[in-house]
């Protein structure tokens, strides 16, 4: 009977020891490691948080990733569902979906190459602005830095966030907007009343995935401007990069719980609400 | 089923919307352009002779006065750059093999342990069970910067560091995949299982003979993100590796002061982005499965 009741725990069990011991046990160190002095691993009770909280760079990463945050991802997931609704009426659909899931495809090495000539200060979007009769700027080397970001990350994910909306628009049934139609509802109150409570749950899933999502920017960030970008595009990941090169491994260690912590914290915060958004 | 609406849609509301239909076509054109742009810039580049190349883009890459422009096609197509990468840079094969063994190592770990950790999760009940699930969940969606440091302590601990097992293994057991072909598997009905279990059929037989055939879609769909993932993956190798010979092409950022630099550039570009290219083509239908999947609501 126990070899009953575990039977399934067998199939887990070779993948979850590879999950414990590639994941679960080092991050128990990385916490017990938090609370440890750099040098001499006595206790420090919490003066690494306290260390991290007060370190500029720190700041200015959290600061540049809830910037980031809040400035892609309502854009992206309101420019997704738009094209959704309007690729979903058509039988062309599918080709112009498959252009926007390309870039998914295309590795960020190679994307670089582009941004690189692209946004040079002599590169050719200048080169087409001067044409325009505007002025050119160095794109990767100020203020800008950061919207060029916004940019590739919207770029690279509509595709993702079209196939979610999608989904959630095939989801709906027909029927409820034929009997709206009888009742002499039009278009957009059909897509106020019914398209979008019923997309409610898709929306959820779909922020998180686009939040998550957008940790990956740095890969763009990192090939087309290095270790020290310009600071309005110093992210998390930097951050993180140059504490390794560093060794400074107390406040890494310090920074890493406190980021999951607050991951974890949004996620199962909009799990709530999402639960109580889907009924 | 979806067209069968749109068409009853269209019919129904026929007058007046020509226009505004295609402005929203136009509007969706050029989006797409957008997004395909980079990809034409990179194989128009990747055929463009050396002396266009270096009037064009000799701005850019060799300081000259002015700006670049690019044409959309090159006036003189070549396949010079695609022989250089081929016959005279041996670093880049190397850097080739590496990405090729990268991915085959952690696609081959996902599809041994993960399969199976799916099919438990999906088909068996065991103590604690929605915990197990819940720790995978986590996993899965907390970005590597988070688990950097506990990656590379383990990596340090038993010497893999500098190695591509250290990229390899922590890759095979990423709980991502699970989840998808969880998704998959828990479609299938108990019931089928269980009329096979009183024929007779042993646990792994109804793996083998039901799960996987049942799920296979699932699998891909798993496969060809986790191709994509990893072809193009660049934190890891960025922090674990030091030496250059171990380089996947995901990291390799060619040289581009140069014109016959930059014709390589853009050929080795697409060469790297060839194998992704192809998984796409071949299994668009798997990934927008597995990008649904990863969204169901558990």
């Amino acid at each position: 009977m126990a070899k009953k009741k575990w039977r399934g725990f067998f199939w887990i069990l070779p993948s979850f020891s590879g999950v414990a011991a590639f994941y679960l046990l080092p991050y128990a160190d990385v916490v017990r490691r938090s609370f440890l002095g750099a040098v001499d691993n006595r206790f420090a009770g919490i003066s690494n948080y306290q260390a991290i909280m007060g370190n500029t760079a720190f700041r200015l990463a959290v600061r540049n990733t809830i910037k980031f945050t809040l400035s892609c991802i309502p854009v992206l997931i309101l420019l997704a569902l738009a094209c959704a609704v309007a690729l979903c009426r058509s039988k062309y659909g599918g080709v112009i979906k498959s252009a926007f899931l390309m870039p998914m495809a295309l590795p960020a090495v190679s994307v670089a190459l582009v941004w690189r000539l692209l946004f040079h200060s002599q590169g050719l979007l200048n080169y087409w602005l001067e044409h325009l009769g505007l002025a050119g700027q160095d794109w990767m080397n100020g203020k800008s830095a950061f919207w060029i970001l916004v940019l590739s990350y919207i770029w690279k994910n509509l595709g993702y966030d079209i196939v979610l909306w999608m989904a959630g628009l095939a989801g709906i049934s027909e029927n409820i907007y034929e009997a709206a139609k009888v009742d002499g509802a039009g278009e957009w109150k059909c897509f106020l009343h019914i398209t979008l409570p019923n997309l409610k749950p898709s929306f959820y899933t779909i922020t998180v995935l686009s939040f998550l999502n957008s940790f990956k920017v740095f890969r763009e960030a990192y090939l087309v401007a290095g270790d020290y970008p310009h600071e309005s595009i110093y992210m998390m990941q930097h951050l993180f990069n140059n504490w390794f090169r560093n060794f400074s491994f107390d406040k890494m260690a310090a920074a890493a719980v406190v980021e999951s912590v607050v991951l974890l914290g949004l996620i199962l915060l909009l799990q709530k609400t999402w639960d109580s958004g889907a009924e | 089923m979806m067209e069968k609406k749109l068409i009853k849609k269209e019919l129904m509301e026929k007058k007046g919307i020509h226009a505004g239909k295609l402005l929203l076509w136009g509007v969706l054109a050029v989006l797409a352009a957008i997004a395909l742009y980079p990809v034409f810039f990179l194989v128009s580049g990747s055929v463009m002779g050396e002396d266009e190349l270096g009037s064009y883009l000799g701005p850019v890459v060799s300081g000259k006065e002015g700006y670049a422009e690019f044409p959309l096609l090159p006036a003189y197509p070549t396949l010079r750059h695609y022989v250089e990468v081929f016959l005279d840079s041996p670093e880049f094969f190397v850097m080739f093999w590496n990405s090729v063994k990268i991915t085959f190592g952690v696609l081959a770990g996902q599809l041994l342990a993960g399969t199976m950790a799916a099919w438990g999760f999906a088909k068996y009940d065991f103590p604690w069970k929605k915990g197990f699930f819940l720790i995978y969940m986590i996993l899965m969606l907390l970005p590597f910067q988070v688990l950097m440091l506990s990656d590379y302590l383990v990596l340090d601990r038993l010497g893999l560091t500098d190695n591509l097992w250290g990229i390899i293994l922590p890759g095979a057991f990423s709980t991502f995949p699970v989840f998808i072909m969880y998704r998959f598997f828990v479609e299938l009905p108990d019931s089928l299982l269980e009329s096979a279990r009183l024929d007779g059929a042993r646990e792994w037989q109804l793996f083998c003979y039901i799960g996987l055939p049942i799920g296979s879609s699932g699998i891909i769909a798993a496969m060809v993100l986790g191709f994509l993932e990893y072809w193009s993956l660049i934190e890891q190798p960025l922090t674990f590796l030091k030496e250059k010979r171990l380089f996947p092409l995901s990291i390799f950022l060619p040289d581009i002061t140069s014109a016959s630099q930059s014709g390589m550039a853009f050929a080795a570009s697409v060469i790297t982005f060839f194998p992704a290219l192809l998984v796409f083509l071949g299994g668009q239908d798997y990934l927008e499965q597995g990008i649904m999947a990863g969204a169901v609501k558990e």
